[in-house]
């Protein structure tokens, strides 16, 4: 039984690989959420497209078609990426086209009234934006970012087939080494539900200190 | 590298061969996730607790952990058990599973949306709980349901790629023996790409138009 502590070991190694995709993907999608959510919105046509175009191009797409395209197209066009910022280019802009459309959704459902009231109050549309449209819009976001978040670590497992060595690919190592499928996949399985309950947990947690004091203000 | 459109012509009949497959796989993983999800949705409404529970859980559970080791699971845990299936089963049960969980979530809202009277005016007619659900909730709940359900199919069809990973001769895997036997990756990494813009595109065309014929569900 002691050899086993050392292929979960393995795993963890994988598990750490996992997590840090996940953030640094999410830390891109919710950049370029922000970024093509607010573009769709411009008043200018040429943001409007470009930001429409991202999106509906990286929605269109299958995700694990754009990793393979950054990670052995790329290169014959002259850049050449390591699996890991493959990975968190992919799984950030494909993300990040999913969260931008949210981004949009939670920003058009505020209420005409709060826009006028920044017009009475006489502030800049950057300034309303900032300090009055932003705070309330983040509250709808939330629960959804959490989603995509979710969706986000498990569209990781994608990149163990560019061979960085994540939680599915130390999986298949283990399964190679010791010929038990059984063990290491339940054993991945679990470990990836345990970091989707996390993400959800943390987001609800997130949510209810960001609606504290807004009771009454909006349901 | 070039763009070479005569490798273009070239690979373009083994591309089509894959373009079924997916197909093929997307249909029949639709076909299995509303079926499946039906059986959940039922399942979580049924008054035993533990049934509900478990079931509950275990869609939670698929839903939460990748596709990508779930179909791992399927192709390579099971034959340890005796159940040896061809790849293109085991990958449709995959994907028919996982969208399931998603699938099964769509019923429960179209059928928590049936208002109450109904539910209340088929007892005063002294309807059986068959002819409840036959004539009076079903009907009503499924219009509604179907733009939500075609969307989650056309997820479905962009995550169909995994399966390369267990070596079903889909779109994407034909493009990879491609792009490996001619050591050439621009042009099939980038048709597959591609394919699958134009496909979403047009299914996106049908989903608007899903929308507009049988009403928008509320998000």
């Amino acid at each position: 039984m002691t050899q086993w502590s050392g292929y979960f070991g393995l795993i963890l190694q994988g598990a750490l690989v996992t997590i840090e995709l996940t953030l640094m993907g999410s830390v891109l999608a919710l950049f370029m959420a922000f970024v093509a959510g607010m573009g769709r919105l411009s008043r200018f046509f040429v943001l409007r497209a470009l930001a429409t175009a991202y999106i509906e191009f990286f929605r269109g797409t299958s995700i694990f078609v754009q990793l393979f395209w950054a990670y052995f197209v790329l290169p014959f066009i002259g850049i050449s990426l390591t699996p890991l910022q493959a990975g968190v280019l992919a799984l950030g802009l494909n993300v990040g086209a999913y969260a931008a459309e949210v981004v949009r959704g939670a920003i058009q459902s505020i209420g005409r009234e709060q826009y006028e009231a920044c017009t009475a109050l006489n502030l800049g549309r950057w300034q309303g934006m900032r300090h009055i449209i932003l705070p309330q819009a983040l509250l709808v976001m939330l629960p959804t970012f959490g989603n995509n978040a979710i969706e986000l670590l498990k569209a990781t497992a994608v990149v163990s087939l560019i061979s960085l060595a994540d939680l599915t690919f130390q999986a298949q190592v283990v399964r190679a080494q010791t010929g038990n499928t059984m063990v290491p996949f339940a054993t991945i399985l679990v470990i990836y539900f345990i970091l989707a309950l996390l993400i959800s947990w943390g987001v609800r947690s997130l949510e209810r200190r960001m609606a504290r004091g807004l009771d009454g203000v909006r349901v | 590298m070039e763009w070479d459109w005569n490798f273009v012509r070239e690979i373009m009949p083994t591309l089509i061969q894959g373009v079924k497959i997916t197909i093929l796989a997307t249909l029949l993983g639709s076909v299995l996730a509303a079926i499946v999800g039906l059986g959940i949705a039922l399942a979580r409404r049924s008054p035993n607790k533990a049934l509900s529970r478990t079931v509950g859980f275990l869609a939670e559970f698929i839903r939460g952990t990748p596709l990508l080791v779930q179909l791992y699971f399927i192709f390579y845990v099971l034959p340890d058990i005796g159940i040896l299936l061809p790849p293109l089963v085991a990958g449709v049960i995959g994907l028919g599973l996982h969208y399931g969980t998603y699938t099964a979530e769509v019923y429960r809202a179209g059928i928590d949306n049936v208002p109450r009277g109904q539910w209340e005016a088929a007892k005063a007619c002294n309807l059986s709980a068959r002819q409840t659900w036959t004539h009076i909730i079903i009907p009503q709940a499924i219009p509604p349901m179907i733009p939500a359900l075609a969307n989650y199919f056309i997820a479905m069809f962009k995550e169909t790629p995994l399966l390369s990973a267990i070596t079903v001769l889909e779109l994407m895997n034909q493009a990879k023996s491609v792009a490996n036997t001619y050591y050439r990756y621009i042009e099939p990494i980038t048709l597959v790409g591609a394919f699958f813009l134009v496909i979403s595109l047009f299914s996106v065309v049908l989903l608007r138009w899903l929308e507009r014929r049988y009403g928008k569900i509320e998000r």
